[in-house]
């Protein structure tokens, strides 16, 4: 994340004579292009209450990824209060809170810095009241606690006694504030428990479908089920008619402007179909058996998924229009005739997000103004289009952010938020729009499914000398659609000597969007699935030929074509994880039996180096048991919450290999899968242990909620090879007749 | 009119008696502890207890639970401090936290019966609770710190029972 270094830091009285203070990177939303046009106002971070209770405000949105406590714990720790003297709440959201996003593994690299400055500045502050209380100078007080102490005078004062005065000072010059040694931090690095872990285990209603508002009302949305189609009828008067329906009524709905946006940033879009709106959400949603609505179902009716596979393979097969990446020659590279070539094709399916909370949003319009209750990932891109679609100011709509149960990059999306608005509006009622499970699986922003179409050659060195990769995605031309495209800076590009990336599309029309490591999730195991095959043909061992390889280093930019840069991957950084990994699991050294293989994935994503190795026993009937995985992850110099990184980890492999075994299809233009039964997720008896090792490394803390998923599909799907001697080369892997056990 | 008794408490609902338990305790009586993921009986997100058996809501009609007596994750304690509910904090079990209502009520009635289980007893209790976040690994484990919390609670209550007699 780009930020610019200039702070603001402004300090106010609280009317209960506590401390508020806030400290700012101005434009860091400019530069991310989040908004947020005038520089950060003076709003609350810190409040000290008289009591010495430090209130400490939760900027980003809790998803599961750990978020509310993290910010704060930086805060804290430089503040110089004591973890249990911290009282943690939610931000609202507006641009005096800095960047809200949620998303890309952004708040410990965007929020480090400045959220220790903060604690910091206030400590300076609360220093400075102390020294003047005592006419001593401010170098000769210290802090711990939550309490200043001159030495000297063996004097002490308490922040809550402090903080009234503190407020009144001038901010101390941003140059002036010091920051902690890292050895003597208190907070950062020693585990703290989830802030709502104890709500959470007594069913407190903290989740977004939980809201409650005086006079609410309860809608169904029953969308087209094929984009981008239209209503013609529905029998309304007769849904009507049903007791406790208050209202059904057609939304035309707005068709995108470009037909493949970034729905981040462009909006949601605004399918249409039939709201029922009814006085409990089982009534609305039992009416929907009732609904009959003739659809005009518009141009993508016969779009089907086997049909795409069937392009995909003509496309991949003929020469390919567009380059995104030239280095060397590898066509010529393939004519040598002291090379092995391999040649293999990957396919990998488009999946859901399947949070298990479904998106549902509460809005209540009222007097020309807007109230929204969301777990939105992008509150604020979310406001920006409900104020588009509804026509009003932005000033009038109001966010109240609530805990969010599971995000992975859906609740990026703010559609349901337009919906509630909208419908909200219309019956001008306080309205709370639930979707179905079935509504969640069949209308999400899915993870866009490709085609890889490589090839591949090693010298009798057993050196990897050329590198092609055909990607065939969807989209239109050289356009991908969101977040369906390549990453041609993917290693092993900038470590082979002779690289071709080469793209084709397909039209789409579904949505997509970023799931979980966006990108990473599918590049991850279909590069480090080829680099595999080309290691067996190089008659090496895996982790060998990939140290081998990132010596290899290539730091040439690349020559043609255009799209990503190299992602600077480090090479003595990768290197140094995937050593850990080896050392951990016992790779090479330990003797397995026969049917279970090692299996090794590697990938840089999100700041985060990361090497994982599964063991896999595979049964004669295809039955995968995962018996153990060994993560080693280099994000930086410090693990700020330990128990919520190993959590993360471990849910984050866990997460991965549910995606083996998930896909999304279209038949007639449809979604076929309408539930888990269909789109399966891993089961406890199947969860692997995973053993999970952090090696600290000279530089600044990167996010965790991320870099861990991507290598454990290749590092499973690699381990099922050495098992069985055969390469998954489709997911989900059932298509090849495998299961977990 | 239906009746049936919710954490201790005589209630009735008077509406369509096909309505789904979950709907009734969410929106009727306002316990939203038990949370809706999938209406199929899939995920185990709902999962309450009738009349001690861990029961999806989603897919057990109100008319079935009529005359009966349900538990739900607000009532498996007066304060919090069932021996799962203090596990689930002390080991950091949770993530986003949705689905760990129904893990909590499931592992209940599995302790109920035994109130020692292996790995395998766990496993075969918890397999159709789902969590998306992965939790599964904590979830376990805390299971296990939960069964041995409660065998020191019950000797601690023994040991002062038998003193007080």
């Amino acid at each position: 994340m780009k930020m610019n270094r200039r702070f603001f830091l402004r300090a106010s009285a609280t009317a209960a004579g506590g401390m508020m203070l806030g400290i700012y990177p101005k434009g860091e939303l400019n530069a991310q292009g989040f908004g947020g046009q005038e520089p950060l106002s003076p709003k609350d971070f810190i409040t000290i209450a008289t009591d010495g209770t430090a209130t400490i405000v939760a900027k980003n949105q809790e998803l599961g990824q750990g978020a509310l406590n993290l910010l704060p714990m930086l805060i804290a720790e430089e503040l110089g209060v004591d973890w249990k003297a911290v009282h943690i709440v939610r931000s609202g959201v507006g641009p005096q809170y800095g960047g809200q996003i949620t998303g890309g593994s952004s708040a410990t690299p965007g929020n480090w810095e400045p959220m220790r400055r903060l604690g910091a500045a206030a400590r300076q502050m609360l220093i400075t009241a102390a020294s003047q209380n005592w006419s001593v100078p401010a170098e000769e007080c210290t802090t711990a606690s939550g309490v200043v102490h001159h030495q000297a005078s063996n004097r002490t004062l308490g922040y809550g006694a402090l903080a009234a005065k503190a407020a009144s000072l001038p901010a101390p010059a941003f140059a002036s504030i010091k920051l902690k040694d890292p050895k003597d931090y208190k907070i950062i690095g020693k585990t703290t428990l989830g802030a709502e872990n104890k709500q959470i285990a007594t069913g407190k209603p903290l989740f977004a479908i939980d809201v409650t508002v005086p006079g609410m009302l309860y809608a169904v949305f029953e969308k087209t089920p094929v984009l981008g189609g239209k209503v013609v009828s529905a029998n309304l008067d007769a849904i009507k008619a049903i007791k406790g329906v208050k209202h059904a009524f057609v939304i035309e709905g707005i068709p995108a402007t470009n037909p493949y946006p970034n729905y981040l940033f462009e909006g949601p879009g605004f399918e249409a179909g039939v709201a029922i709106v009814a006085d409990s959400w089982w009534t609305a949603q039992s009416a929907r058996r009732k609904l009959e609505v003739k659809w005009d179902l518009g141009k993508w009716a016969s779009q089907d998924s086997a049909a795409n596979v069937k392009k995909a393979d003509e496309l991949g097969s003929a020469p390919s229009a567009h380059t995104q990446r030239k280095e060397g020659d590898a066509e010529a590279a393939f004519r040598r005739d002291d090379v092995k070539v391999l040649e293999a094709r990957y396919e990998f399916p488009f999946i859901a997000h399947a949070t298990m909370e479904p998106q549902n949003c509460t809005a209540h319009y009222h007097d020309g103004k807007l109230e929204i209750w969301t777990s939105s990932q992008f509150p604020a891109p979310g406001r920006t289009s409900v104020a588009r679609l509804l026509g009003m100011p932005e000033a009038d709509v109001t966010l109240h952010l609530v805990r969010a149960g599971g995000g992975f990059g859906r609740r990026a999306y703010n559609d349901s938020m337009c919906e509630a608005a909208w419908i909200s509006k219309t019956v001008g009622a306080p309205v709370k729009l639930l979707w179905s499970r079935e509504d969640d699986m069949r209308h999400d922003f899915y993870r866009s499914g490709g085609f890889q179409f490589f090839k591949g050659a090693v010298d009798r060195t057993g050196k990897l000398v050329a590198w092609k990769n055909n990607f065939v995605g969807y989209g239109e031309g050289e356009a991908f659609v969101h977040d369906g495209g390549v990453n041609a800076g993917e290693f092993p590009a900038g470590f082979v000597e002779n690289l071709l990336v080469q793209t084709s599309t397909i039209p789409l029309g579904l949505k997509t969007g970023a799931l979980r490591a966006p990108g990473s999730n599918s590049i991850a195991w279909v590069m480090q699935s080829f680099l595999d095959e080309l290691a067996h043909a190089a008659a090496k061992d895996p982790v060998q030929f990939r140290l081998d390889l990132l010596k290899n280093a290539a730091p040439a930019a690349p020559t043609a074509g255009r799209g990503p840069r190299p992602m600077g991957l480090n090479a003595a950084r990768m290197s140094a994880v995937i050593q850990l990994a080896v050392e951990r699991s016992g790779w090479g050294k330990r003797k397995l039996p026969a049917g279970t293989g090692f299996g090794i994935g590697i990938h840089f994503s999100s700041g985060g180096y990361f090497a994982e190795i599964a063991e896999v026993a595979v049964t004669a009937n295809k039955k995968v048991k995962v018996n153990k995985v060994w993560v080693a992850g280099d994000i930086g110099c410090q693990i700020i919450n330990p128990s919520n990184a190993e959590n993360q980890v471990q849910g984050s492999i866990i997460d991965g290999l549910g995606e083996m075994i998930q896909e999304i299809t279209l038949k007639e233009g449809r979604v076929t899968q309408s539930n888990y039964h269909q789109h399966p997720m891993l089961r406890m008896s199947q969860a692997p242990p995973v053993e999970v090792y952090f090696l600290k490394s000279n530089n600044p803390p990167t996010g965790l909620g991320e870099p861990a998923l991507p290598p454990i599909i290749p590092a499973t799907a690699n381990a099922i090879f050495a098992a069985t001697g055969e390469r998954i080369r489709t997911l989900p892997m059932t298509k090849q007749g495998f299961s977990f056990a | 009119m239906i009746k049936l008794t919710v954490n201790g408490k005589p209630r009735q609902f008077d509406g369509d008696p096909d309505t789904p338990l979950l709907w009734v305790l969410r929106d009727e009586l306002d316990l939203k502890g038990t949370k809706f993921g999938c209406g199929m009986g899939l995920c185990g997100c709902c999962t309450v207890h009738v009349n001690g058996e861990a029961r999806r809501s989603c897919v057990t009609k109100v008319a079935d639970a009529s005359g009966k007596s349900i538990t739900t994750i607000e009532g498996i304690s007066a304060d919090g401090s069932h021996p799962l509910q203090t596990a689930w904090d002390a080991l950091d079990v949770s993530q986003c936290g949705y689905c760990q209502a129904g893990q909590i009520m499931t592992a209940a009635a599995l302790l109920k019966k035994t109130p020692h289980p292996t790995d395998a007893d766990i496993d075969s209790a918890m397999n159709g609770n789902l969590c998306r976040c992965g939790t599964y690994l904590r979830i376990r484990a805390a299971i296990h710190q939960a069964a041995q919390l409660a065998a020191k609670t019950s000797v601690a209550a023994r040991v002062k029972n038998e003193e007080e007699r």
